[in-house]
């Protein structure tokens, strides 16, 4: 620690971890966007001052742990539950905040029908939904939002349209539900996505305070360690083939 | 009032704060009740009006159940048959969470879709854990409309004082049968205090973690050993009813509505000086052993009679011990034994022994 603080005396401090993160080291990959995507969230939650009132629902997914990383109460969903959870937690709290943070796979395959009902109820929750095209805990097999051609292990040649069907574009199917009052796609691998994203995150609550149903935030990311390529290259292969499927911007914000 | 009918009625004056369900007969009678009424008559913590939600399926339903127990939340669900068999995830989930709440079964005829019609046969579901991983629930087994209302108070207070989901294994024919019920007043169940739920982190407490993930086998196994010891504890809560067991030569054990069929077999039976007697297991887990075993070394021989293929039976079988013969009758598939049915079962049992003797 005296070596640490020898090293960065006269630095200027420009981030420090909010104190709704714990100091429980992160098991997630180098280079691996869960680990931003986490911080983003619990600072905003400190920046807004809502941590005494916040819930969270963790997944099945790599992102299983977010628990032992952020700083407030969570609960611990079946893969794919997170929506029903969070709707059962937000129904008989309904002026706490709740959201859930989810993977593609927990999201949009195991719990398509959960997402789904619970933002066309319009529930007032944040949906944090990581999109990183594979399936990361389990060992990089085939998730429903692997692109066209994508290798994982279970499309060793690739995925392939007649055998695995499309792509499911989620975020673009639940912008058309009633229910959901807010839906963007971000990313969050350079410090301007990481600016959207985060202003992303604030609107989510807010809307949330004002009980203005659900808001759906897509963090287009990568898993460098499941697609087999180095941090920087994941990121690289992320801009040029994820980005084209999953173009980023809103894609419904409200009138107001 | 109708059974289906009492046990909503019931759980809103136990004060539930949610209710989360999906149609399927024979209980939906159960969510449109609680529909018209709990919004007027419920009442959340903060004040505002309590909760019911049509899911999307028993699979929503039940994780909505988890979030709002975890919430600190008096949750009810309940389905029959096929609804209970998607919600077993959840119940396992809640299980190891170690989440209180109320979970009724009003059974029908399985597998499969099966039929509308009562039936026993979610027995070793019921009892044996139902999802994966060891654990059990405490099951109530109600044999009459009065018992359907009296058991959601029991089976929320084990519920709450065990901190597991609890259940009510009931059936279609209970669920339809019409009698006269004294009901408890409006809130007359006490809110213990839940400080382990998920209400927003003050800053005066740790966190608060409702998971049932413990990824370190030591730890996994640590928390197996807090539960297998909390059924252990749960034993105390056995319940169970004799009839006419001073005197029995042949003992019925029979549950819920098979144990009102047997009663009459038995009535029918001393008419004609054959001495049954009846042990009715009130709570089916745990399960009244000791009572059976302790009848096994006075009778001569036991009938366990039951709306399934035998699933009870077995745990006859493990209280008597081989210290006399056990028979079974059953009928499945929505069907009904009939006290007749039951009788000549009886005298053939009878007639075995006096040409043993
Ligand atoms: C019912 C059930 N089925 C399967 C699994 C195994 N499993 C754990 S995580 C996972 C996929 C997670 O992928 P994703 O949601 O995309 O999250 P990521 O790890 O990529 O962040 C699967 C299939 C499980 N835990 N439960
Ligand atoms: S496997 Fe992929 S998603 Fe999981 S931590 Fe590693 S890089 Fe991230
Ligand atoms: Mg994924």
């Amino acid at each position: 620690m005296q070596e640490i603080a020898a090293a960065i005396n006269g630095l200027e401090l420009v981030w420090k971890k909010p104190a709704t993160m714990t100091d429980t080291p992160m098991h997630y990959c180098p280079g691996c966007g869960h680990g931003v995507a986490h911080w983003l969230l619990m600072e905003v939650v400190q920046e807004m001052g809502i941590e005494e009132n916040v819930i969270g629902v963790a997944p099945v997914g790599c992102s299983v742990f977010a628990y032992n990383y952020m700083n407030i109460d969570m609960q611990e969903a079946a893969h794919g539950r997170a929506c029903a959870v969070a709707t059962g937690i937000r129904r008989v709290l309904p002026d706490k905040f709740v959201f859930s943070y989810q993977g593609d796979g927990d999201l949009a395959a195991i719990g398509t029908g959960e997402t789904i009902h619970a933002i066309n109820r319009g529930e007032n929750i944040l949906i944090v939904f990581i999109n990183n095209g594979i399936y990361g805990m389990t060992g990089g097999q085939m998730a429903p939002t692997t692109i066209l051609g994508q290798v994982t292990s279970t499309t060793p040649f690739g995925r392939d349209v007649a055998q695995m069907g499309y792509p499911l574009k989620i975020t673009d199917l639940v912008a058309h539900l009633p229910g959901a009052y807010y839906v963007t796609r971000q990313a969050v691998h350079t410090a301007a996505a990481v600016r959207k994203t985060k202003k992303a995150m604030q609107l989510g609550f807010e809307y949330q305070r004002r009980k203005k149903g659900a808001s759906f935030i897509e963090i287009v990311s990568n898993c460098p360690s499941g697609w087999k390529l180095t941090p920087a290259e994941a990121n690289d292969w992320m801009e040029k083939n994820m980005f084209p499927n999953y173009p980023l911007g809103d894609l419904k914000v409200p009138k107001e | 009032m109708k059974g289906n009918e009492a046990l909503a009625e019931a759980a809103i004056r136990a004060g539930i704060h949610a209710y989360f369900g999906y149609p399927i007969t024979p209980q939906s009678e159960v969510l449109e009740y609680l529909a018209l009424e709990m919004p007027k008559r419920t009442k959340l913590l903060n004040g505002q009006n309590g909760v019911l939600l049509q899911a999307e399926s028993e699979l929503g339903a039940i994780n909505m159940v988890y979030g709002a127990a975890g919430a600190g939340a008096r949750v009810m669900i309940s389905s029959s048959s096929p609804g209970i068999s998607l919600m077993q995830e959840g119940i396992s989930y809640m299980a190891s969470a170690q989440l209180p709440c109320l979970v009724v079964n009003v059974m029908r005829g399985g597998p499969g879709l099966g039929t509308i019609q009562p039936s026993q046969g979610d027995y070793f579901q019921a009892t044996k854990g139902g999802g994966h991983g060891d654990y059990h629930l405490p099951v109530l087994a109600p044999a009459s409309v009065q018992e359907m209302v009296d058991f959601v108070f029991e089976g929320f207070r084990l519920a709450e004082k065990y901190r597991t989901p609890a259940m009510i294994l009931a059936d279609g024919a209970l669920g339809q049968m019409m009698e006269k019920v004294t009901l408890p007043p409006e809130h007359s169940l006490p809110y213990p205090e839940k400080p382990w739920a998920t209400t927003g982190k003050p800053k005066s407490r740790e966190r608060n973690i409702v998971t049932s993930l413990f990824i370190e086998p030591e730890r996994m196994e640590e928390i197996n050993l807090q539960l297998q010891h909390k059924y252990r504890r749960m034993q105390q809560e056995v319940r169970y009813e004799t009839i006419e067991t001073a005197d029995a030569e042949i003992l019925l054990v029979a549950f819920g509505l098979s144990a009102r069929i047997s009663q009459k077999a038995l009535e029918l039976a001393r008419e004609r000086d054959i001495r049954v007697g009846l042990v009715r297991p009130i709570t089916l887990y745990p399960f009244p052993t000791e009572i059976i075993a302790a009848m096994s070394h006075r009778v001569s021989s036991v009938l366990t009679v039951e709306m399934n293929a035998g699933q009870m039976v077995e745990d006859v079988r493990l209280a008597v011990n081989g210290h006399c013969p056990v028979y079974f009758k059953g009928r499945m598939g929505g069907m009904v034994p009939s006290p007749e049915e039951v009788l000549a079962e009886i005298e053939a049992i009878d007639a075995q022994v006096e040409k043993s003797v």
